[in-house]
């Protein structure tokens, strides 16, 4: 049941100085990437988005940028009413053309490659996919070395595609088309521009 | 947070021009050096006077940031103090001309000679942000050549300077590839600056108004010189060490003394200078009265 008071409540309480200070910790986290940062979540979504990916939504996603939910997040329509009335943006049903996607459950998310890339000649045209992990530090270890990061930089998030490695590979050799993640978990991101290199470490 | 006038938009720009310009700025972050286009906004000052830096700067700015704002390394320039008061107008920030104190400093033409810090953000004031439109003129056309990565011609015209003057004579706005990919124009700052480019630990942002592009280099990232074997890059050499603070190995300005040809060199980057003399340093001008 659609619940109109929820859909109303948990946004910004200041929108303008909160839209802000969550920029700045993206543009932090995108500019030093795979480096946890915590965001200053002051937005109270519905139960299935944490509040970091709620306050980073907030942020970014407004009537220029559709935006696609996964299964597990398309399913609550609290959720969706929510990111409708915070964000003013459309939602799409299918995630081949949109700017942002949120995903709730990473692990069945759609390949890399089924998002826009961006063309050769206008990589910007490409989505910044939102995935909401359980942790940012218990999975297994993965490094990453490229623009942003001095020699190297190992993050542990948990709950990606099992393939995630090659993926991102693939990812990163499609450069400069390719996605952004912000991987979100609690109040705290990680960002992986597509600039980003996989490191293969020995054993 | 200071108090500031209400009767303005925090920062000047509206909400969703802020959102437009910032996921511009996270793109360009994405792939550095790549110029991201981005619907540039009418500013209450004319093209020239830094608009593109000044939307870049008005995207990122909070409450809690301390603003340096430069042009041709002083602070007190007119370009600088009124970009200066506008902040402090329309966000209520602190401001400062310490490289050190600053969280965020809006630059024309210099670098500061101070190192930058991790958490820091330069952003430049950049007028033609497109390093072959002298080679090409059409916008189509130097959009391919950066996504074929056909770069040929732009060495072709650094070695037709070798050719003519037996050096490369582009001295400023020398251009300089990032992460080995795009090619980029580091805006009018002299080629002295280009090695503090590379491997900064501040993030840099260049906003070009009238041409509406945003590009930016993330921390620790490869900016280098384009050169050849035969003739590598080098930066201007001075003379002379600084006439009021001794510094050596900073970008000099000439400053005319008198009008019977008198003149010295003192350093581009006046807090540097100041800095210096006030910690005791001296150069051979230092303790004359300036005419
Ligand atoms: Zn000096």
């Amino acid at each position: 049941m659609l619940n109109e008071a929820t859909a109303l409540e948990g946004g910004f309480s200041n929108p303008v100085l909160n839209a802000q200070s969550v920029f700045r910790a993206v543009m932090d986290a995108m500019a030093k990437p795979a480096t946890i940062v915590e965001v200053d979540a002051v937005v109270t979504p519905p139960s299935r988005l944490d509040r970091a990916a709620g306050a980073v939504a907030c942020a970014l996603i407004d009537t220029d940028t559709p935006f696609w939910l996964d299964a597990t997040l398309a399913e609550s329509t609290a959720l969706r009413a929510w990111l409708t009335f915070h964000t003013g943006a459309r939602e799409m049903a299918t995630c081949g053309d949109v700017a942002f996607a949120l995903v709730g459950a990473p692990q069945t998310m759609p390949p890399l490659e089924r998002f826009a890339q961006g063309t050769q000649e206008y990589p910007n045209r490409s989505a910044t996919l939102i995935l909401q992990v359980p942790s940012l530090e218990s999975g297994a270890p993965l490094t990453f070395e490229g623009p942003g990061i001095r020699d190297r930089v190992v993050l542990a998030p948990r709950g990606l595609p099992q393939d995630f490695a090659a993926q991102w590979k693939a990812n990163r050799k499609r450069f400069p088309r390719g996605v952004d993640l912000i991987l979100t978990t609690g109040d705290a991101i990680a960002c992986l521009p597509r600039s980003a290199r996989l490191v293969e470490m020995e054993g | 947070m200071n108090a500031h006038a209400s009767n303005y938009n925090f920062a000047y720009l509206d909400e969703q021009t802020k959102r437009m310009i910032r996921r511009a700025i996270l793109k360009a972050i994405a792939v550095p050096g790549y110029q991201v286009p981005f619907a540039s906004r009418e500013m209450p000052m004319p093209y020239g006077w830094g608009t593109g830096g000044v939307q870049v700067t008005a995207s990122i700015l909070g409450p809690d940031d301390v603003l340096k704002v430069i042009d041709q390394g002083a602070d007190d320039t007119t370009n600088a103090v009124s970009i200066r008061k506008f902040f402090q107008k329309v966000a209520g920030v602190e401001t400062t001309t310490s490289t050190e104190d600053a969280t965020i400093i809006q630059t024309r033409h210099r670098i500061p000679e101070a190192p930058l810090q991790e958490g820091q953000v330069l952003v430049y004031q950049v007028p033609i942000p497109e390093p072959l439109r002298f080679l090409e003129p059409r916008e189509t056309e130097t959009r391919k050549m950066h996504a074929l990565e056909e770069y040929g011609l732009m060495h072709v015209k650094l070695y037709e300077d070798i050719a003519k003057n037996g050096h490369i004579a582009t001295t400023y706005a020398y251009p300089v590839k990032v992460e080995g990919r795009y090619v980029m124009d580091p805006s009018p700052t002299p080629k002295f600056d280009n090695p503090k480019m590379h491997m900064s630990p501040a993030l840099q942002l260049f906003g070009a108004g009238r041409e509406k592009r945003i590009y930016a280099v993330p921390p620790h990232t490869e900016v280098i010189s384009l050169d050849f074997e035969d003739h590598p890059f080098e930066v201007q050499r001075f003379d002379k060490p600084c006439a009021l603070c001794g510094a050596e190995q900073v970008y000099l300005d000439e400053v005319v003394l008198d009008d019977r040809g008198g003149r010295m060199f003192v350093c581009s980057d006046t807090h540097h200078c100041e800095s210096r003399q006030a910690a005791g340093h001296r150069g051979e001008m230092s303790g004359e009265a300036l005419s």
